[in-house]
């Protein structure tokens, strides 16, 4: 059996050997041009001249492009237009791009950049979140949902509190930084080598900006250096530019963002305000709540509205909210527009929900995970979404006590309460939290996947499907779906490119949904190839229709009773010259969703993965430094394709996780200059940063009760989320310098200097 | 000219730039493009690649790097070792096995960078143990699709349980876990990743060095350091990288060229050109002038040639100066230390520089030459203004003097930062206070740095502690001075308030741990016990074979 196994990543030999191509490895083709992007320096304003000539005279540059250069104005914003490629006089946000030059060197492109003269007619950038709700400056407009009324809950609750939490941004980091290189074709087109997690998106728009039919334009993408929902429509632009000077010069054009531009010119996470207003009865029930959700989207809508519905669709986590009513905002700031980041609004809405739960749970000086667990998801009452989805398999009570015990947390959290009562400096903390993530792009119609699939007459097997390799493992899980499908050897299965040309209008390799889609889809292309090849033992070599098998990497059946056993070449070979067609495409759409947004009513989740994390941390009361000492996971992922890859996203979610709500801070200045703009000064975790005492484990026997691919269940994004309980401790740890009397306010993220404001406001 | 071998083809460039970088020179002039560009500051590792030296003693020193950041000329007489250089045909290098199935890469991307750092690790003269012991639980394997199927208790090979703190050191030994992990944590410091959270890469540390091998055989590596000592013999000199070999040849390239700036590590100085994009046509290197390689321990003073590398430094002062030992560990990363020098972060002059603060606490001095005269200049006049020195034109700094802490006297150092690896001091302090014999102060020295636009010491917090008993109330009166000393900036790192704070919060902990006898005020101090306790775990999941049955 392929599927279920821990094999290696496919490209791990390539991984470790150096031997991996990514798009700035390729090949140096003579003549090549590089390409650098000149960037605005003020946040708002007016460009009131723009003098490129010393761009254009300086060493190496061989053609320079601005608005004013290009026929019409290239929009790429994805869902909404409000992203020029080129500013043509407004100028958004610090960073943006207000021209492209290309040079023969990199170097010489980047350094050409800088020559620009530009002045602006500089006016009062929108920098603050809530300075944007109060102004309603929105990117889009506000959306509601709800069920029951809230506000009469409120009214008449036991208990009852508000609050307010402000939840920093996370840039991306992927190690590789955004890059395309463009090759002009002979028909007028380009083929565009990118590192993307959205190739038809990108195809689209290059089309766009070329003025050329779809079919002209190709993306092709091996692998990416890491993406998160960075790649997903930040990958555009480079791919623009480079797609334009290929054309206009007819040379490769090859456009790498250096890290400073990278962090300048593209989206980050959301940075949120989330507001509550809950009611809740003197057990800690939660009776009524009335959420308000605020993303700082930056200048343009780029994929906010779907990002700040997805933090709605979490403001519930896991827990039952009898009467509620969510409210999301979309705050336009003038700040880079912020885009896809795993959890895409998830953890936003689910920090702001476990914030709740952890102020419901002092107040009534209870334990958190009390309140927790009388919350939660009932299976049969009490599992009605504030979006009117019905919760089924719902996996966080298992998961909740089985972690609960295994960690020893209600031990553990006493002794921590001892030790704290006679530590000066140092104070520990303790928490467990859920996670429930709804899987499934809630815009339906994105749910689909196509693959090709080749048997080759010597019995090897080329896979071919639409998502695209970041990291997380997708092509080995999909080869090892096709693999088992097949009966063969993984080894036979080779994983190619994804290209536009392979399999069209694909979606963006986002949502976690790249196994649950692609592996669907490239299940049915192997299932033709297999029925065909069935069919042609059956009429041609006589075989017994249930006696034929495909497995250990042979096809066997019987013959009049009469075993028989045939190698993969020999089963190729023998269908091929039987004209056997040994090419199949496979398609797959997720069946049984719908969301009806203007109702905020429907199924727009075809499942929900779950997990569940318990994580202890130490803080230093004298600076506010953070160390997490043990970390407890269980995590269910269903049936898992391969273990070690499952176990790699949640330990890699997490502790990416746990950057974005401890070290990870995003700083700008009054003037909207992200000062932030590097490794130097933005600090993604490294090695230390690992829990020192890290224990993870699936959930057992928990198949997806959807018919998933293996009834599996998604794992890319929900791991993230664990990190909350890292927050939380750390809320709990402050907490223990005003004996657990004061609810802190800690706000995301935990640095250093955030955790001594929250415990010196206590000692206040 | 500059000539040394990548592998083991010997390279002679003799028209580069003096800017050239060497993570350039391989990507872009040969074509190697194992190896990475994560950040161009030396700040992510993607680039690291291995230098090897020969040795005074024969042997061979191999030594991470940052590729992106150092200079070609850097690596005159050298041996660079890319990813690319360590399998055998097919037969990968115990590193990059362990890598492969532990599940060390995801996005792949850093992986050259670790694959680098790790060999290093291994090739280091201080490699830990680490043995494999213990039995291997069996743990049922999983069918996706079988009526039975069970925990998925396993990891690759299907034998393995699923944790991570026992995933790192599970069915491995070792006699101190601790100094292990820390070992692995300073060798891999520098290398960021961004999917896998570390676990199945600190695991391959742990396994590489269990299935460790030499890389060369003894008679190999005898040719090689033969071979090294020849090229780096050549000293014809090159247009824009200049490499005196004497102190005498530095002076009088010094007054020749005022200009040009001095380089040793080049960690900071190639910033310029990768970050702010400027061009260095002549660079005089000093790192193979001799006497600026000295690193002397006499009785009560440490004399430390202006170009001897911080690692070094480290091995040193980890006998005689096991605080600032510390501090180095959280300086910059393995391929930092292992180029970057003390003479670069005085010469440099940074506020935020780690080793300023120590030296003023300690009351150091350095030695300056210009042509043939030298001058002794005690530190605390050495720092004139923002990235202002002493220094004259021409002027160079030749050595330190520090005079290590008399044994009764207490001496603390703390730094403070956002993360603990790799991570530029928001604040950084160090302290040597003396009592007499009844505890009353007789003398305070106090450096901090990122307080001020230079490093400085707490003049009128020491006048405060001056005679007094070091008791609570001193030292809250000396806490309550801190803001006439310094009015520190808000920046990307903390605010003007938090730096206040916590400058005196730092005061205060000298304080804790002197007055009190509280032996756990830093977080570090709690690592043992979960290391201990994630052992534990282990040998209880080893009986079990899993975690959640």
């Amino acid at each position: 059996m392929s599927a279920g196994t821990s094999e290696p990543h496919d490209a791990a030999y390539a991984h470790v050997t150096g031997r991996a191509i990514y798009v700035d490895d390729r090949p140096a083709v003579r003549n090549a041009v590089h390409i650098a992007v000149g960037t605005s320096t003020v946040a708002k304003g007016v460009v009131e001249s723009l003098d490129l000539a010393a761009v254009r005279s300086a060493p190496g540059v061989v053609d320079v492009l601005c608005a004013a250069d290009l026929p019409d104005a290239i929009d790429i914003g994805p869902v909404f237009p409000g992203d020029p490629l080129l500013v043509d006089t407004q100028v958004a946000h610090f960073g943006q791009a207000l021209f492209a030059v290309a040079a023969t060197s990199h170097q010489a492109a980047r350094h050409a950049a800088t020559m620009a003269r530009v002045s602006y007619a500089a006016s009062e950038p929108m920098l603050d979140v809530a300075e944007a709700i109060e102004q309603q400056h929105f990117v889009r407009p506000p959306h509601r949902m709800q069920r029951g009324d809230a506000d009469a809950a409120l009214a008449t609750a036991p208990h009852r509190l508000s609050g307010e939490l402000i939840i920093g941004g996370q840039e991306h980091f992927y190690l590789e930084g955004q890059v395309a290189h463009a090759e002009p074709t002979e028909d007028g087109g380009v083929l565009v080598h990118s590192s993307n997690q959205n190739p038809t998106e990108t195809q689209h728009l290059v089309a766009h900006a070329l003025g050329l039919p779809m079919h002209r334009v190709q993306v092709e993408v091996r692998r990416m250096g890491g993406g998160f929902g960075g790649k997903e429509t930040h990958a555009t632009a480079p791919a623009v530019f480079a797609a334009l000077f290929a054309t206009r010069l007819d040379r490769v054009a090859c456009c790498r963002y250096s890290r400073r531009d990278d962090i300048l010119l593209t989206g980050k996470r959301h940075g949120f305000v989330a507001r509550y207003d809950v009611g809740f009865d003197d057990e800690g029930r939660i009776l009524g709540i009335r959420h308000l959700l605020a993303g700082q989207c930056g200048h343009s809508p780029d994929l906010s509205d779907a990002i700040v519905d997805r933090a709605m669709f979490h403001a519930d986590n896991a827990y039952y909210l009898p009467a509620v009513q969510i409210d999301g905002l979309r705050c336009r700031t003038n700040t880079v527009s912020n885009t896809a980041f795993r959890g895409f609004g998830g953890p936003q809405g689910m920090l702001a929900m476990e914030t709740v739960i952890d102020e419901i749970a002092f107040a009534l000086g209870k334990d958190p995970l009390h309140v927790r667990r009388l919350n939660l998801y009932d299976q049969h009452e009490r599992n009605i979404t504030p979006y009117h989805q019905t919760v089924q398999t719902f996996t966080v009570p298992r998961l909740l006590e089985t972690l609960a015990q295994e960690a020893d947390y209600a031990a553990r959290r006493a002794e921590i309460r001892t030790f704290n009562a006679g530590s000066r400096v140092l104070k520990r903390g303790i928490a467990l939290t859920p996670v429930k993530f709804g899987i499934s792009f809630t815009v339906t119609h994105l749910n689909q996947a196509g693959a090709l699939v080749h048997l080759y007459n010597d019995g090897s097997v080329l896979l071919n499907h639409g998502g695209t390799e970041m990291g997380q493992g997708l092509f080995q899980k999909v080869r090892q779906i096709v693999a088992d499908e097949l009966g063969m050897a993984v080894e036979r299965v080779a994983v190619s490119a994804t290209r536009t040309d392979k399999v069209p209008n694909t979606s963006a390799t986002a949502a976690s949904s790249g196994s649950d889609l692609n592996g669907m889809a490239a299940l049915n292309a192997a299932r033709k190839i297999r029925e065909r090849i069935v069919a042609h033992l059956i009429a041609q070599q006589n075989a017994d229709a249930d006696s034929i098998q495909f497995a250990d990497d042979q096809v066997s059946y019987s013959v009049n009773g009469s075993a028989e056993k045939r190698s993969w070449p020999e089963v190729a070979g023998a269908a091929y010259r039987a004209r056997v067609p040994l090419s199949a495409t496979g398609f797959y759409a997720t069946p049984d969703i719908g969301y009806n947004r203007e109702q905020a009513k429907g199924r727009p989740f075809y499942y929900f993965a779950c997990g569940a994390a318990v994580t202890e941390v130490v803080i230093d009361t004298l600076t506010g430094e953070t160390r997490v000492l043990r970390t407890d996971i269980l995590h269910d992922v269903g049936r898992s394709i391969n273990p070690a890859i499952d176990l790699g996203q949640i330990e890699g979610g997490y502790v990416q996780g746990l950057g974005w709500l401890t070290h990870e801070e995003l700083v700008w200045d009054d003037k909207g200059r992200l000062l932030t703009d590097g490794p130097a000064t933005y600090k993604i975790p490294a090695i230390s940063d690992m829990p020192i005492d890290f224990r993870v484990a699936l959930l057992a026997d928990s198949p997806n009760d959807e018919a998933t691919v293996f009834h599996s269940k998604a794992v890319g994004e929900p791991p993230l989320m664990l990190a909350i309980s890292a927050f939380a401790a750390i809320r709990d740890a402050v907490a223990s310098v005003a004996d657990y009397q004061v609810f802190p306010r800690l706000n995301a993220p935990a640095t250093p200097e955030e955790v001594l404001r929250a415990c010196d406001e206590l000692h206040a | 000219m500059i000539r040394f071998l990548l592998d083991d083809e010997e390279i002679t460039v003799a028209d580069a730039p003096a800017d050239l970088t060497v993570l350039d020179w391989l990507r872009v002039h040969r074509g190697r493009t194992g190896t990475k560009e994560g950040c161009g500051s030396g700040d992510c590792g993607a680039c690291t690649v291995v230098m090897v030296s020969a040795n005074e003693d024969n042997g061979l020193r191999y030594e991470s790097l940052n590729a992106c950041i150092a200079f070609l000329g850097s690596i005159h007489g050298k041996q660079l070792l890319t990813v690319e250089s360590l399998a055998r045909g097919d037969d990968l290098h115990p590193v990059q096995q362990a890598m492969l199935d532990e599940h060390g890469s995801q996005c792949g991307f850093c992986t050259p960078g670790f694959v680098m750092s790790m060999f290093a690790l291994t090739e280091s003269a201080d490699a830990p143990v680490v043995t494999r012991a213990g039995p291997t639980p069996a743990v049922a394997s999983h069918s996706p699709r079988g009526e039975d199927a069970v925990a998925v208790g396993t990891h690759p090979g299907a034998s393995r349980p699923l944790s991570s703190a026992g995933g790192w050191m599970y069915d491995l030994h070792t006699s101190d876990t601790k100094a292990l992990s820390h070992r692995i944590d300073r060798a891999l410091g520098g290398n960021l990743c961004r999917c896998t959270g570390y676990r199945p890469i600190k695991r391959a540390a742990a396994v590489a060095l269990a299935d460790r091998r030499p890389f060369l055989t003894p008679d190999k590596a005898t040719a090689l350091s033969d071979r090294l000592r020849a090229l780096q013999s050549d000293s014809s000199p090159s247009d824009g990288y200049l490499r005196p070999q004497s102190l005498a040849e530095l002076a009088s390239l010094r007054l020749q060229y005022p200009d040009a700036p001095l380089v040793a590590g080049a960690t900071d100085l190639a910033l310029e050109v990768t970050q702010q994009l400027r061009s260095l046509p002549r660079i005089i290197a000093v790192n193979e002038v001799p006497e600026l390689q000295i690193i002397e321990h006499e009785d009560t003073v440490l004399t430390v040639g202006a170009a001897a590398s911080l690692s070094r430094l480290y091995d040193v002062c980890a006998h005689c100066l096991p605080e600032v030992a510390k501090l180095l560990l959280r300086y910059g990363s393995d391929p930092v230390r292992n180029v970057g020098t003390l003479g670069g972060n005085l010469g440099s002059a940074s506020p935020i520089g780690d080793w300023p603060p120590v030296l003023l606490a300690l009351g150091a001095t350095l030695i300056l030459q210009r042509g043939v005269d030298a001058r002794e200049v005690a530190i605390d006049d050495y720092f004139l203004d923002y990235r202002k020195t002493a220094l004259d034109a021409g002027e160079f700094i030749r050595a330190v003097r520090i005079k290590l802490p008399p044994a009764n006297a207490v001496f603390a150092v703390h730094k403070v930062s956002k993360r603990m690896d790799d991570d530029i001091s928001t604040v950084c302090a160090a302290f040597l206070i003396q009592r007499d014999a009844d505890g009353v102060v007789q003398h305070a020295r106090i450096g901090y740095g990122g307080m001020a636009a230079t490093p400085k010491r707490a003049r009128h917090v020491e006048q405060m502690l001056q005679g007094t008993g070091f008791d609570k109330d001193a030292v809250e009166r000396a806490c309550a001075v801190i803001g006439d000393d310094f009015q520190p900036i808000g920046d990307a790192r903390a605010s003007a308030h938090y730096r206040l704070t916590v400058a005196a919060n730092v005061l205060r902990r000298v304080w804790i741990e002197q007055s009190s006898g509280e032996t756990r005020t830093q977080a570090t101090d709690l690592e043992s016990y979960y290391l201990d306790a994630s052992d534990r775990a282990i040998d209880a999941l080893a009986e079990n074979g899993n975690l959640s049955a």
